[in-house]
């Protein structure tokens, strides 16, 4: 217990932000000031010029975005035989996809909602393209159920409302918990994202220089006027909705994993899945952040803002989370060993050593073998190419948990009931269909809203820069 | 946006009842909305803000580019009214979503599934808690925009070429021309005192 090698407390950090490294003071040569902030972040949208890399991405998002419509339409013609779906894994590419991508949305959520709580002040640079990307990422979670259902113009019947055959649904099932916890989800983070951007957008409103630029964030931007009144309803507003982001991300991800625990099938069947899920969750989610941030601070020199020691916190919160995970993966295994369930044991020696049990070792090399080594070293957390790195493979890694979780059912109980799963081209279009939804959304919003919250960034800023003193949003919302 | 910024010595239309008599006057010829003071930073606003309340003025308000908790104290706001109502909308509405699943599956529609009794309330909890959390955040984001009066587009204050720089750089105070104690050159006077960047009439 010796003080000295414990880390110093959150208290002692420096609160003045140009004594940590949250924003690089100096801009051209001179200190950050409120217009310079302004400027870095408001004329990479106002003025419109994008860099190659945009392009890049955006027509490839555009491209696969292609993909999916054509995947889809094939779809609707034929009906979802087209996938390789079938008793027994009933469920294959499409509930992979949506816990996977509905775990990367998680993780904006976790920075802008419990890190806003926990007084992170880091989270200010990064916390608004990460909620962008919790809603483009929940778009695309979304989209694998509708499709799935096979008829999905009828999909509001997963809703109750008053109709002639007097049919309500069955809410004793965790896949009508889930209907609500998504859409709840979905629509709690749209508030949050653009009540958050509303202030900005009155920001770009009053420095486009373009008349279309004025009138569309004007509209946007509600007429919002920077009132000390309205500010503090405004604050209060966004800590209490941080405040109930936060039971709700836990919650989401814990419904899901409802999803499987509630069954009776081996391994499903298992009191560890909603903390698993959630640290899995979390953990994609951070690998997204970063493997989409260290590009673009790049592209658009925001280097001021998302700095190396943002990435080298990130590294450590995947460090965390990727052991969290890892220890699910053996609290799995062990639980099967010592519970002397007959076929709990034989589900695992089938997940391990049966015919899809190359998908298990991907998942643990992708997801704890290479990423847990290498996010040890301080070096390697802030080098952007090995983050990268990191990254995907986490992302390939955690594709591979859930494609292996669902692949159980392919060998449960009884023998005679063994089936085989293979996804097939389509299955495999949706999937990339999706990935350009996500690409191409995401796209679109670094070219027309600020990236980066300009008033967060602005209030962290020292008071003889024209700033906050590093007083983070919600610290004066009584 | 930018229309007058007129020369308060001869500026047309407004009379001693400094905008009272809205029913009276000519819409055509503008009348004061306020005087509007710039500062640079948000403790001289805030200060500006604290002094004018000491003075006796009520009907004034702070503008800044992010917020300022000591302007809204110096305005006698200390608490918003958000937390109430978030409150008694995530109340009402897990009412509202139990009640829903009550209801639903025990007298609209029940169904048997393994024998639990129709009423089997704890499985109605997870949309309980989510519909709670959907109506908190629902009534925040309309609460917010029904008490401050948003979106709304053509507020006065947008006719000074000054106040863009409200999201930008700069610091106002105003003070309407509603207030009892608003007197054009008294008030004036009075925020000069205060060491502004500049002093602006603002037209309605």
């Amino acid at each position: 217990m010796a003080t000295a090698e414990h880390p110093p407390a959150r208290s002692d950090l420096p609160l003045e932000p140009e004594m940590h490294p949250l924003v690089k003071s100096v801009y051209d040569g001179k200190p950050h000031d409120l217009v310079s902030v302004g400027d870095a972040i408001g004329e990479v949208v106002l003025k419109g010029e994008h860099p190659r890399g945009w392009w890049i991405g955006f027509l490839a998002g555009f491209f696969m975005l292609q993909v999916l419509a054509l995947a889809v339409c094939w779809l609707f013609y034929l009906g979802v035989g087209i996938w390789g779906i079938n008793v027994p894994v009933a469920w294959g590419f499409a509930i992979v996809n949506f816990v996977w991508w509905i775990g990367i949305g998680h993780a904006g959520t976790l920075i802008s909602a419990i890190l806003l709580l926990m007084h992170q002040r880091w989270r200010t640079s990064i916390n608004r393209f990460s909620e962008a990307m919790t809603i483009f990422a929940v778009m695309c979670a979304g989209l694998f159920p509708l499709l799935h259902m096979g008829r999905p113009w009828f999909f509001y019947w997963l809703y109750p409302f008053p109709n002639v055959a007097g049919v309500y649904p069955q809410f004793r099932s965790p896949l009508t918990w889930d209907v609500f916890a998504v859409t709840t989800y979905f629509t709690v983070s749209l508030v949050f994202w653009y009540l958050g951007l509303v202030p900005d957008l009155a920001a770009l409103r009053d420095q486009a220089r373009k008349k279309w630029q004025q009138i569309a964030y004007g509209l946007l931007s509600l007429g919002w006027r920077g009132s000390a009144i309205h500010w503090r309803r405004y604050e209060k507003v966004y800590l209490i909705l941080g405040g109930i982001s936060t039971p709700l991300v836990l919650s989401v991800h814990t419904v899901v994993s409802f999803d499987f625990a509630v069954s009776i099938v081996p391994l499903w069947h298992a009191t560890i899945f909603p903390p698993f899920f959630v640290a899995g969750a979390i953990y994609s989610g951070f690998a997204m952040v970063v493997l989409i941030a260290i590009p673009v601070r790049k592209w658009y020199k925001l280097e001021d803002f998302f700095t190396d020691h943002h990435l080298d916190i990130m590294g450590k919160v995947m460090l965390a989370t990727g052991f969290l995970v890892t220890y699910g993966y053996f609290s799995e295994a062990w639980m099967a060993w010592y519970g002397h369930t007959l076929y709990e044991w034989g589900t695992t020696i089938e997940r391990m050593f049966g015919p899809y049990g190359w998908s298990y070792w991907c998942l643990i090399g992708f997801n704890c073998v290479f990423p847990l080594t290498f996010l040890w070293s301080k070096k390697m957390r802030v080098s952007p190419f090995w983050m990268s790195l990191i990254c995907i493979s986490v992302l390939i890694g955690m594709w591979f948990e859930r494609y292996v979780i669902v692949i159980t059912l392919a060998r449960e109980y009884i023998p005679g009931a063994w089936g085989h799963y293979a996804p097939t081209f389509w299955d495999y279009a949706t999937m990339v269909g999706s990935l350009g939804l996500f690409l191409f959304l995401f796209f679109l919003f670094l070219r027309y809203l600020p990236m980066i919250s300009i008033t967060e960034v602005r209030e962290l800023l020292p008071k003889k820069q024209g700033g906050g003193g590093g007083h983070s949003i919600m610290e004066n919302a009584p | 946006m930018s229309t007058v910024t007129p020369d308060p010595t001869h500026a047309p239309g407004h009379a001693p009842d400094h905008g009272h008599g809205h029913a009276a006057h000519d819409p055509t010829v503008p009348v004061t909305f306020g005087l509007l003071a710039e500062f640079g930073t948000g403790d001289a606003m805030a200060h500006a803000i604290e002094k004018a309340v000491a003075a006796g003025y009520t009907h004034l308000d702070g503008y800044s580019p992010y917020p300022v908790g000591e302007a809204a104290d110096a305005l006698r706001f200390p608490k918003s009214e958000m937390g109430p109502i978030m409150f008694i909308g995530g109340i009402t509405g897990a009412c509202a979503g139990f009640l829903m699943q009550y209801w639903a599956n025990t007298f609209g529609y029940t169904l048997n599934i393994g024998g639990r009794p129709y009423f089997s309330w704890p499985s109605f909890v997870p949309i309980t808690f989510e519909m709670m959390v959907l109506t908190t955040a629902l009534s925040g984001f309309f609460g917010l925009m029904a008490l401050c009066g948003l979106p709304r587009y053509n507020h006065p204050l947008f006719n000074s070429k000054a106040f863009d720089r409200a999201t930008r750089d700069r610091f106002f105070v105003c003070i309407e021309a509603t207030d009892p104690k608003f007197d054009l050159a008294a008030t004036r006077a009075f925020l000069n005192d205060l060491h502004p960047l500049s002093v602006e009439e603002v037209m309605d």
